[in-house]
């Protein structure tokens, strides 16, 4: 409020002795935006810089690491690890699928029908965040043990015969397979893709839907034409916060995979930990980071969604 | 003063664009802030910048002691893994640390916070390559990566007027590795032997005895486990191919690796393991695997289908060794502390609760008063025709193990 009265007038030339507290109104903004920026400063920006030069280092720990602008270190990272790259990318694009397929009924759940349990339905959605990450996801090895109920079933239902014809899983197993990976991933990311669609579609007024059916729409088309192009921030938002954390995941490739299942996060913890390749390390992290933005760009994009929520 | 007036704008609305910095084009919109901080990290990230990182030799402070105030200050600052000290029933008290305190008047700062070699040493290594205290004046941590502190000059030699029993005590079979001859810098904490375990009722009648059967038998497909350890996991397979763990050269690592390899591609292997491995041997998820026998004595006291074997053709023996960084405060007390638990009652006490193989000799007569079945237990005090089978991996330059390591990597996919 001060800056509105201390305001000069609007019209004449303002007078000399109004000029400081003019000056200091001009500065505001930046002041105002000095702890976010430096924020990014420290948190971001150097980091990445940091990351950056040591992507174009050579040397080792015992003689030290030097910047010798080796860019070749980004192509031998890529030309090594490209299946790891496409895994991981697959995975994660997958497990966001599968998450939005499941995530979508359940919050239109909640936010349409659930009544006066939507708050409980909520909470329990959110509930296993009160766990480790770690713990949920060994918990999933119990739960898919090869003599466990989940798997003899599908084996008596001969599920794992197609399953293992499509090469998602091996023999009588679900664990250590690609399927076992993907499950965990949709499982740990399905509350990123819920809680978002959850907002977008409670913000959704009920009178449209009544609109809709009286200009004889059906249930389906209501969906098709109002709904869910109104919840499209939602999905937009969703995917992205299930995509981008899953494809750096390496927790539930480590856990519930095989050798077959590594993804690239796995290769750079190896590199950044055990090899102490630091630079192909940065690198790797690098390149992944480009690759995700090109991927999430293109979607941005083609969903053609600029309001995320 | 203006009163305000609702039709026409606020004075400070007009008046916004000339708050920006360069007036009404350069005033402050998102794109805008975008496009200076865009500018901003790329100046911050310009050539000089990038340059201007890269991280100093690791082998510039050789060695370096700071001043000791052992005498003045009566404590010492010990670093250890979990469940690596014994616990009274209570859970609170740890009484070896106790009756250690009760001795000396030192004060044990114990803190259970190494989880992983590598970890570990990603923590220390800022502040011991810039020639800074690391706040811990104890240590403890497996072979390779002692090899390495030792190599980098980032560890003290230790005094051994201060450590008449552990020289007279510390077992044959640990006194001489490769990378530390005669304990110059290190004392074992524990010995680790990696040996085969299996669970007997998902074996269902078929025979384990060595490596190969793990790699080969067809019923054992995708039952079967390694260490993500590449020392005890190769160590094995090159004791399997009849060479020595010791000695080899980088023939005898690739022909391991191709071993192991073949095995991977057919699924023989379900997966290459860190400590998780217990809980699907329980499970009977494998039938046999790679594993630490401070596990496998834990597991067969859980359940009486584990049991474990040792291969003829021996098995790998690693340890977690004490040390004392550069610039530690305290080198006399960790000395002491070193010292006492080469005494057989206290080794005898920490034996009897953390289940490994315990590297002071001496400790069986203490041992067998708390704990008849550990003191008769190979695994933790090995008798003569077990420690004769033992072997530890020889220390590596830096090249070879990253280059090792590399290849053990992309073996277990990268």
């Amino acid at each position: 409020m001060a800056t509105v009265t201390d305001a000069p007038p609007l019209a004449p030339a303002p007078a000399p002795k109004e000029r400081p507290p003019r000056r200091r109104g001009r500065l505001t903004p930046y002041w105002l935006l000095l702890p976010g920026l430096l924020w990014l400063v420290v948190f971001f920006a150097l980091p990445m810089v940091y990351q950056a030069s040591t992507s174009v280092q050579t040397g080792s720990l015992e003689e030290g690491y030097r910047v010798t602008w080796h860019f070749a270190t980004y192509w031998d990272a890529v030309a090594d690890y490209w299946p790891q790259f496409l895994r991981s990318i697959a995975y994660a694009g997958t497990a966001t699928v599968l998450c939005l397929l499941l995530g979508y009924p359940l919050a239109y759940l909640i936010a349409f029908r659930a009544g006066r349990w939507r708050n409980l339905i909520l909470v329990l959605v959110i509930a296993p965040f009160f766990t480790s990450f770690l713990i949920r996801t060994l918990a999933w090895k119990t739960i898919l043990a090869d003599s466990g109920p989940v798997v003899s079933a599908l084996d008596t239902l001969h599920v794992l015969d197609v399953t293992s014809w499509l090469g998602i899983t091996a023999g009588d197993r679900v664990l250590a397979t690609p399927l076992a990976v993907v499950c965990g991933l949709t499982y740990n990311f399905l509350p990123f893709m819920i809680l978002p669609l959850y907002t977008s579609l409670e913000r959704i007024d009920g009178r449209l839907h009544e609109a809709a059916g009286d200009l004889y729409a059906r249930p389906s088309t209501t969906f098709r034409k109002v709904t869910f192009p109104l919840s499209m921030p939602g999905v937009v938002s969703g995917t992205l916060l299930t995509f981008i954390p899953a494809s750096g995941d390496y927790v539930n490739a480590d856990l519930l995979g095989s050798t077959d299942t590594r993804m690239v996060g796995n290769v750079i913890q190896t590199q950044f930990l055990r090899i102490l390749d630091y630079p192909t390390a940065a690198a790797l992290s690098f390149v992944l980071m480009a690759g995700i933005l090109a991927v999430v760009t293109l979607y941005i994009r083609k969903s053609g969604t600029e309001d995320l929520v | 003063m203006e009163q305000y007036e609702p039709d026409r704008p606020s004075p400070a609305s007009p008046a916004a664009p000339r708050r920006g910095l360069r007036g009404g084009r350069a005033s402050l919109s998102r794109r805008s802030l975008l496009r200076a901080s865009t500018g901003g990290a790329l100046a911050l990230g310009g050539l000089g910048t990038l340059s201007a990182c890269g991280i100093p030799a690791a082998k510039n402070t050789a060695g370096v002691s700071s001043e000791d105030h052992s005498a003045d200050e009566k404590r010492v600052s010990f670093s250890n893994w979990t469940e690596y000290m014994d616990v009274d029933d209570s859970g609170k008290r740890r009484p070896t640390l106790d009756a250690f305190a009760g001795r000396t008047g030192i004060k044990v700062k114990y803190t259970e916070d190494i989880n992983d070699n590598v970890e570990f040493f990603g923590k220390l290594k800022p502040q011991l390559a810039a020639g800074q205290d690391t706040g811990r004046d104890l240590i403890c941590v497996t072979d390779w990566l002692a090899a390495r502190l030792i190599r980098f000059g980032w560890v003290q030699k230790l005094d051994p007027s201060n450590l008449p029993h552990a020289y007279a005590n510390l077992s044959q079979q640990f006194r001489t590795p490769d990378w530390d001859p005669g304990r110059a810098y290190s004392y074992p904490w524990t010995g680790i032997p990696t040996v085969i375990a299996y669970n007997k009722k998902a074996l269902d009648g078929v025979e384990v005895k060595s490596l190969s059967d793990l790699l080969d038998n067809p019923k054992l497909k995708g039952r079967v486990a390694f260490l993500s350890e590449m020392r005890d996991s190769v160590g094995l397979t090159l004791l399997d191919l009849g060479k020595d763990p010791g000695k080899f050269t980088d023939d005898d690592f690739d022909a391991a690796i191709a071993r192991m390899q073949k095995a991977v591609d057919r699924g023989q292997i379900r997966r290459f393991t860190g400590n998780d491995y217990t809980s699907d041997l329980a499970k009977g998820d494998l039938a046999a695997c790679v594993a630490w026998a401070g596990d496998v004595v834990q597991l067969k006291a859980d359940s009486p289908d584990i049991d474990f074997v040792i291969p003829d053709s021996g098995y790998m023996i690693s340890s977690d060794n004490l040390l004392v960084p550069n610039k530690a405060r305290h080198k006399t007390n960790a000395e002491r502390l070193i010292d006492y638990y080469y005494e057989p009652g206290p080794a005898a006490q920490l034996a009897a609760y953390i289940n490994y193989v315990c590297p002071v000799d001496g400790v069986k007569a203490e041992l067998a008063k708390i704990d008849e079945g550990a003191a008769s237990n190979p695994l933790i005090i090995p008798d003569a025709e077990m420690a004769a089978k033992s072997h530890a991996f020889r220390s590596l330059s830096a090249k070879e193990e990253a280059a090792y390591e590399e290849k053990f990597a992309k073996l277990t996919g990268a």
